[in-house]
């Protein structure tokens, strides 16, 4: 079997089971699976930013934020459907994070993380000083209109599933496809040398600009689908623990890998839903899990195995 | 002579108070393998560093063909014909030897990259090396590798700093080989210590001493050249004024 058949046939394996997944989960488990996908979007963006080209942003809250917000207030203030509102948020997403980019990028390293965590506490804090437009830090209930899609109700518990695998499978195939791509190849030729890179001719300015837009496109979806997926926009969504949700994600299930995110996702989900059962101190465990991590699987679990196994995964 | 490709006019460039580049008029004729000497630090790295865009100009002019590229960014004089392979290797260590040519090969917008990946491998002898990740490989490889990248930018002008460094004698000698086969499609400007390979394959020589042009001509020339023997054996700057 040839790499590339090995690949998609992988990919597909992984969407198969998750689509049987949902099917076979009690109610409770396969609502916690949508809300997991729809995450795993936002860490895949942010790995193609970070994993794929090495851009350690801060900032992927405020283009999560933005993509929820855009929606969620297409629906409340001029009563928009599910179909168009998160066509909002896809593009105010992407749209957020190149007039971010335009600035940030002029910086790198530390000072781009910097920049990009100051940009999206600067979101946080507008969400909240505009609280009549936005709900402030009560945040607003997404209505029954914006929920509706194709004759299909949203709010309950099939059709979300539905809505959240598809997107989740689209989201999965492009990233698959963008870096298997030869700007793909262009992407990690940033991140491992970008001097080198730009003596091959590339403009590294220009290509990390189209790399954060398309991170951010991801970012501003996964933010419109969770908020109108789970009916509820709220201001805790811009704050930065949402910039470090993504990148614990990829970091777990491996930076660079196109499954990794999603494993990472799902597994951070378990963890913290298990650690709660048994005490208050779950973000301990967490904790204590990317220790380890750190010191047993720098690279991530789909790191390790893609060095030791799989030299093929993308 | 030939008509010229590239020219700078009244270069230079400063570091702190230091002029590293100072004043310098130079012209590289198409079709020509011109090499660059000089001892240590006398700025041959900076000037074509000036001239591939890596450093910006305090001062002058660079033409390539009819076009004022002084202020144009290294990436886009790469994309008109000028490449530049680093005196300290530089390539991408994670990656396959093939993603690496490949990335020169699709900046150029060529779709065909295995057919054109293979010939840049072939041509530095690294074919069997092809899915091999680039860290690697052993350091002459690595040297040979960036070569490749060099060429699967099919450039006008290749600037090549310092290419025989690290590399064994027959090597060596393959390397001045596949020099010779780029001419005269390709011109090639060449920074080289190692003075066999110099006298060997230059058609002429610009020597830089202190950031200034200390001599230029054919290579019996720079030979019979007496400012250029004192500079390498010292008192060079008695010698440069």
């Amino acid at each position: 079997m040839t790499d590339t058949a090995k690949v998609w046939g992988l990919h597909i394996g992984v969407l198969a089971g998750l689509l049987a997944a949902q099917h076979l989960l009690p109610v409770y488990y396969a609502n916690q699976l949508a809300r997991i996908l729809i995450l795993a979007i936002f860490a895949m963006g942010y790995n193609i930013a970070h994993g794929y080209t090495g851009l350690l942003s801060l900032g992927h809250a405020l283009f999560f934020a933005i993509g929820m917000y855009g929606a969620g207030l297409a629906v409340w203030q001029v009563e928009w459907t599910a179909f168009p509102a998160l066509g909002i948020g896809l593009v105010a997403g992407g749209v957020s994070a190149g007039v971010v980019g335009l600035l940030a990028l002029r910086t790198s390293g530390v000072s781009f993380m910097i920049v990009t965590l100051m940009f999206a506490q600067a979101g946080y804090l507008t969400i909240l000083y505009f609280g009549t437009y936005t709900g402030g830090d009560e945040g607003f209930v997404v209505e029954a209109v914006g929920r509706q899609v194709f004759g299909y109700n949203l709010a309950h518990d099939g059709p979300r599933a539905t809505a959240a695998f598809a997107l989740f499978a689209i989201a999965l195939l492009t990233n698959l496809w963008l870096v298997r791509s030869p700007f793909g190849r262009v992407m990690v030729a940033m991140r491992e040398n970008e001097d080198r890179s730009r003596m091959l001719g590339y403009n590294p300015f220009r290509i990390k600009l189209i790399v954060l837009v398309i991170s951010g496109v991801y970012a501003g979806l996964a933010g419109a689908a969770y908020g109108i997926l789970f009916g509820y926009v709220g201001a805790s969504f811009a704050t930065v623990q949402y910039s470090i949700l993504p990148l614990l994600y990829s970091l777990l299930g491996g930076a660079g890998t196109v499954l990794g995110p999603v494993l990472g996702t799902a597994l951070m989900f378990a963890l913290i839903e298990m650690a709660s059962l048994v005490t208050s101190a779950q973000l301990l465990v967490v904790g204590v899990a990317l220790v380890a991590l750190v010191l047993f699987a720098p690279r991530g679990l789909l790191g390790a195995v893609r060095e030791r196994w799989l030299k093929w995964l993308p | 002579m030939a008509a010229v490709i590239l020219q700078a006019v009244g270069v230079s460039k400063a570091f702190g108070g230091i002029r590293a580049v100072d004043d310098v008029d130079f012209d590289l004729a198409r079709g020509e393998i011109h090499a660059l000497i000089g001892p240590n630090g006398a700025g041959k790295t900076t000037f074509v560093s000036l001239l591939s865009g890596r450093i910006a100009s305090d001062a002058g002019q660079i033409v390539l063909g009819v076009q004022n590229i002084t202020k144009l960014p290294a990436y886009t004089r790469v994309q008109l014909g000028i490449a530049y392979t680093f005196q300290i290797t530089s390539i991408f260590p994670g990656l396959s030897v093939f993603d690496n040519v490949a990335l020169a090969v699709q900046s150029k917008g060529t779709r065909d990259l295995v057919d054109e990946v293979s010939l840049a491998l072939q041509r530095v002898g690294l074919t069997d090396h092809n899915a091999q990740i680039a860290k690697t490989l052993s350091y002459g490889h690595q040297r040979l590798l960036e070569l490749a990248m060099g060429l699967a930018l099919k450039p006008q002008v290749l600037i090549l700093d310092e290419p025989t460094q690290g590399l064994a004698a027959g090597e060596i000698a393959a390397f001045a080989a596949l020099i010779r086969t780029l001419v005269p499609r390709t011109t090639v400007l060449l920074i080289e210590h190692n003075m066999e390979v110099v006298m060997d394959l230059a058609d002429r020589i610009t020597v830089l001493n202190h950031g200034k042009v200390l001599a230029r001509g054919t290579p019996a020339e720079i030979r019979a050249n007496t400012a250029v023997q004192t500079a390498y054996l010292g008192g060079g700057e008695d010698a440069a004024a």
